[in-house]
């Protein structure tokens, strides 16, 4: 039995950032990556899964996938030290400038290689938020999928799962697939695990796959932006409105918090 | 390629509030008046839902007719693609919702549509559309377009748009749904109950905590203030997910919408765009937050950079 878990490392913009000089990102200087929040959750569901197989926890091998460069690895060795068997990162120059279908096109084919009985990916990343990549990849495989899951049961090599989808308004939707499936897993499906010091280590020394279109049977066209949906035209700091701050000692901005409190709900305490 | 499509949002036989949003930002991407605007209502009764779709800037409502009982991502998905590809629109529009979560990017990537989502803003520039979406955690704008693309698919965020005022009486027409061998099988419904019977759309002042409190420990700082204030305790969702506060505290949207809302104090909340969803509306929402570039302060009033703890001690004396 096999689990993929495709998982991204996300960039977060540092306090102060400058946009790159061909307007269209933000200068990677002023980037701050970590694997992307979505995904530890995802990661843990699969590795819970593992844990209950009733074959034991041998029964079931967990596979992350990343499609990113080489520096993506600190984010799938995270990935190993929490409980993944193996780590597989696909990388090449063209891939650069890929929105999150042409990256689904990479993942589905590493799904078509692996052969999982699942493929799980968190609902969205915490930097883009395009909320797409996992449904995509289930339509290049055609395969059944549901998004938004907070809630799984699911035996692996099972023909079935059942699920919970997560609604507006926090109103849960519980439905039956078919599978191998695709599921985008949402925060609060469960509670992450910390890597242990000792997993860290040994995850330091464990090989990642890397992996190549040409190994995956993917032309270069069908990446960048060739392969793309969508394309970048410009991206730009929004002139936005912002708060009036209230400066001072703690005292003082405290003092004019309770000021504000007082005159809007008319207490007179 | 003409003629704007809207898929209606349908759950549990109701129309949800963001198919009016979508006729609203249609009329804005109209390049004529023979652009013409349709609502597809893919439902297993789409003729009762005609009333609620026959609102102003409406041309059309295709009745679609499916077995699905309830949303089911392979019916919308083969169903609005064969809609696509029958009227060939230049145009199609759905919510950014729970639901298009689970089919809009299957659609767009079987039919090779230009596709983004999460967009609040769109129009064509030099006959080319052009889509704006936020990105690295809404602190930057991002202009997208999709070039070599005649059709695109754009799921709309939600509260952007206002909803249309009056009806119409658009044609009616009917289109059939492509067979299909369902893969998956709606359920149930589940309404999450928990024994806090809080009602956080009526509260009209809400003291909101989040991911800054740090451990499930401090909480009970905050309730204790939240009660001296006269506030009702309410939170972002990792509190809720770490199960610090009942699920029924949780503001935005996954959880309530502060509906009455008044003063929202929000204390270590970054202001996440699926937070503010529910509380950004509030006239006066007071955000104290020891990161000064968060979010929140973009949507804030007035703003206090600091510690909450301290912050919360030192207002505590005041009542």
């Amino acid at each position: 039995m096999k689990l993929l878990v495709a998982v991204k490392q996300v960039a977060a913009l540092d306090e102060d950032f400058e946009i790159r000089s061909d307007g269209k990102d933000v200068d990677p200087d002023f980037l701050i990556r970590d694997l992307n929040e979505w995904d530890d959750y995802s990661l843990e569901e699969a590795v819970r899964i593992k844990e209950a197989a009733a074959g034991g926890a041998a029964a079931v091998e967990i596979v992350v996938v990343c499609v990113g460069p080489e520096d993506a690895d600190e984010s799938l060795r995270k990935c190993l030290a929490k409980g993944a068997d193996r780590a597989l990162r696909v990388w090449d120059e063209t891939i650069e400038g890929s929105d999150s279908i042409a990256v689904a096109r990479i993942i589905a084919a590493v799904a078509r290689k692996e052969r999982p009985d699942m493929l799980f990916a968190g609902v969205q990343s915490s930097d883009h938020s395009f909320a797409s990549t996992g449904i995509a990849a289930a339509a290049f495989l055609d395969w059944p999928h549901a998004a938004v899951v907070t809630h799984l049961t699911y035996t692996p090599g099972a023909n079935t799962a059942v699920l919970r989808r997560e609604l507006e308004g926090g109103v849960l939707h519980e439905m039956q697939l078919e599978c191998p499936a695709v599921l985008t897993i949402q925060l609060g499906i469960n509670t992450p695990r910390y890597a242990s010091l000792r997993s860290i280590k040994q995850a330091a020394a464990r090989p990642i796959e890397a992996l190549s279109l040409e190994q995956l049977g993917v032309k270069p066209s069908d990446v960048g932006e060739s392969g793309s949906l969508s394309r970048v035209r410009r991206m730009y700091v929004p002139d936005r409105g912002h708060a009036q701050m209230i400066e001072g000692s703690v005292e003082e901005q405290a003092a004019r918090l309770a000021k504000i409190i007082k005159d809007l709900t008319g207490s007179a305490a | 390629m003409s003629g704007i499509l809207l898929v209606a949002e349908i759950r549990r036989g109701e129309l949800r509030p963001a198919t009016a949003e979508l006729v609203s930002a249609a009329q804005a991407a109209r390049r004529g008046s023979d652009d013409r605007v349709a609502v597809a209502v893919i439902a297993d009764d789409p003729q009762r839902l005609v009333p609620g779709v026959s609102l102003a800037g409406v041309d059309e409502i295709i009745a679609v007719k499916v077995a699905a009982p309830e949303f089911d991502p392979d019916t919308f998905e083969s169903a609005v693609r064969a809609l696509i590809e029958a009227r060939k629109p230049a145009l199609v529009l759905v919510p950014h919702s729970i639901d298009s979560f689970g089919y809009a990017a299957a659609l767009a990537t079987k039919g090779g549509y230009g596709f983004a989502t999460d967009v609040f803003r769109f129009e064509y520039q030099d006959g080319a559309l052009v889509a704006t979406r936020g990105g690295y955690g809404q602190k930057v704008n991002v202009e997208v377009d999709f070039p070599g693309k005649d059709v695109v698919v754009l799921a709309l965020r939600g509260n952007v748009f206002k909803p249309p005022e009056g009806g119409s009486s658009p044609a009616v027409t009917s289109f059939a749904a492509p067979d299909l061998q369902p893969r998956t099988n709606s359920r149930s419904f589940i309404e999450v109950s928990s024994a806090d019977d809080v009602d956080m759309a009526a509260a009209e002042f809400i003291l909101a905590i989040g991911r800054g409190i740090g451990e499930q420990a401090k909480v009970e700082q905050f309730r204790e203030l939240a009660a001296a204030v006269g506030a009702t305790l309410g939170c972002s969702r990792p509190v809720a997910d770490a199960g610090w506060l009942p699920k029924s505290r949780q503001v935005g949207q996954s959880g309530k919408t502060a509906s009455a809302c008044k003063l929202y104090v929000a204390m270590g909340i970054s202001g996440a765009i699926q937070h503010l969803a529910g509380m950004k509306h509030v006239s006066t929402i007071v955000a104290v937050n020891a990161d000064a570039g968060a979010s929140i302060f973009n949507v804030a009033k007035y703003g206090i950079v600091g510690d909450i703890f301290e912050i919360a001690d030192a207002l505590r004396s005041h009542f």
